[in-house]
């Protein structure tokens, strides 16, 4: 067993590496954006019997490239009475957190790097957990602040609406995966996919179904997606938080709710599925659960419909909240006795 | 330890690079024709009616305070899963304890109607 990796025994190394890992991992998630959006409109397409894009390249494949080009040549309006600073700050206050959440995801074992262990993880934080709530907390602000900044009734609105939501479902799915860390004992997730490591049976998902199903729901509705889409609601609020953006400040927002659906999936796939174990190599059976996620959540776009207000605070507070701690004491009972 | 969270550094600098090269970008290359209907906050095309720094509904503010207060809670209970399996039975009737001192909380803010939404 050779030596770990770390700043102290080759610093050069350690460096190159870490920058490579970043800099793969960056573009994978980009890259996936991308085709998230595609794959997103070719199956709601299908679903709803039509064909989705099809004109830009073959089977509309370039559609994401020629959508990117067009949101880079388009006018950037900010509007006379925004607060000039905040409206600019707001896109990139969502984007970067929900893109750095990605660091703590591990997408394999170990690799052997000029005589050193690296592990296929950008970094291993012991809070890993604690990490990803904390990022998950940033993007509220951005939200907010884009539906202050802009000084529209609807962005104002969507903004609020938003902020109540999220930190509603983030306590829920906070309480939810307590459990899981009942039986793994720590918080890091190279720490929970080993602790999963055995067979099919060990994983999560089977010992702890419940926190599962609430752990999928209310990340659903903390990424904001259908049927928790009350932000953006566009049936009553234009297009809630981000109406006045256009040009690439819209595409940040855009890009940045794909990456949490991304982040959400790899997280799931993580604490319950035993993230890249798998009969593939280690990253590819990340990304398959990854694309499974996302495949089921563009499927509940195209099946359920939007819920009122009063009903998802109604859920949050009354369905989830006392469901998650009942699991917790469950798992508590079960543990002990 | 803190070299586990070099990397995290990066990331975010890489992450903002992106997202203000990609808006410099846009503002660089994209056209600039303003006029004064254009900027003006959208509303539907009809003229604008009031402003929008107005009041907003309490109720945002008393989730946002229970939030503050259930998230505390919830971070209490971190640590303590963590050590659960070495806590034991102990460990089960302390947090037991914990968690119904938290329902009664929860329990009084349900019946004086804090969740509800009308």
């Amino acid at each position: 067993m050779s030596e770990m990796l770390s700043l102290s025994n080759d610093p050069l190394l350690f460096i190159s590496v870490m920058v490579a890992k970043i800099l793969a991992v960056f573009l994978v998630v980009v890259l996936i954006v991308a085709y998230a959006t595609y794959a997103e409109r070719k199956i709601i397409g299908r679903m709803q019997t039509r064909l989705g894009p099809t004109m830009t390249g073959p089977l509309g494949l370039l559609q994401p490239i020629a959508d990117g080009l067009k949101l880079f040549f388009k006018e950037d309006i900010i509007p006379a009475q925004s607060s000039k600073l905040a409206f600019i700050l707001a896109p990139m206050m969502i984007l970067v957190p929900a893109f750095i959440t990605i660091a703590v995801i591990p997408f394999g074992g170990m690799i052997t790097v000029g005589g050193y262990q690296v592990p296929l993880q950008i970094t291993d934080l012991n809070v890993g957990i604690l990490y990803i709530l904390a990022m998950a907390g940033l993007g509220v602000y951005g939200i907010v602040l884009a539906g202050w900044a802009s000084n529209n009734k609807y962005s104002l609105l969507g903004g609020v609406r938003s902020a109540a939501q999220m930190v509603s479902y983030e306590l829920a799915a906070g309480l939810a995966i307590i459990s899981v860390f009942m039986l793994s004992e720590t918080l890091s997730l190279r720490g929970i996919v080993e602790a999963q490591a055995g067979s099919v049976m060990d994983w999560y998902i089977f010992s702890q179904p419940l926190a599962f199903c609430l752990f999928v729901i209310t990340s659903l509705a903390e990424i904001n997606r259908t049927p928790f889409d009350l932000p953006e609601a566009e049936t009553e609020l234009v297009s809630g938080f981000c109406t006045e953006y256009s040009s690439m400040k819209y595409a940040l927002f855009f890009m940045a709710e794909y990456a949490n659906m991304i982040v959400v999936s790899a997280i799931t796939a993580t604490l319950f599925l035993g993230g890249p174990a798998g009969p593939f190599p280690g990253p590819i059976n990340l990304l398959l659960k990854v694309f499974f996620f996302m495949f089921l959540f563009i499927w509940i776009r195209a099946t359920f419909p939007r819920v009122r207000y009063d009903q998802l605070m109604f859920m949050g507070w009354k369905v989830f909240l006392p469901l998650a701690l009942l699991n917790i004491v469950i798992t508590g009972a079960v543990v002990v006795f | 330890m803190l070299e586990s969270y070099l990397p995290i550094l990066v990331l975010i600098t890489v992450a903002l690079l992106f997202a203000i090269g990609s808006v410099t970008f846009s503002f660089l290359f994209g056209p600039k024709k303003p006029s004064a209907v254009k900027l003006a906050p959208y509303e539907c095309g009809m003229p604008l009616i009031g402003t929008a720094r107005e009041r907003f509904s309490v109720k945002f503010y008393i989730v946002a305070m229970l939030f503050i207060l259930f998230d505390i809670e919830a971070v209490f209970l971190y640590p303590w899963a963590v050590m659960f399996k070495r806590l034991g039975m102990f460990g089960f009737i302390e947090m037991g304890v914990f968690i119904v001192i938290l329902l009664v909380g929860y329990v009084y803010v349900w019946k004086k109607g804090a969740l509800e939404w009308e």
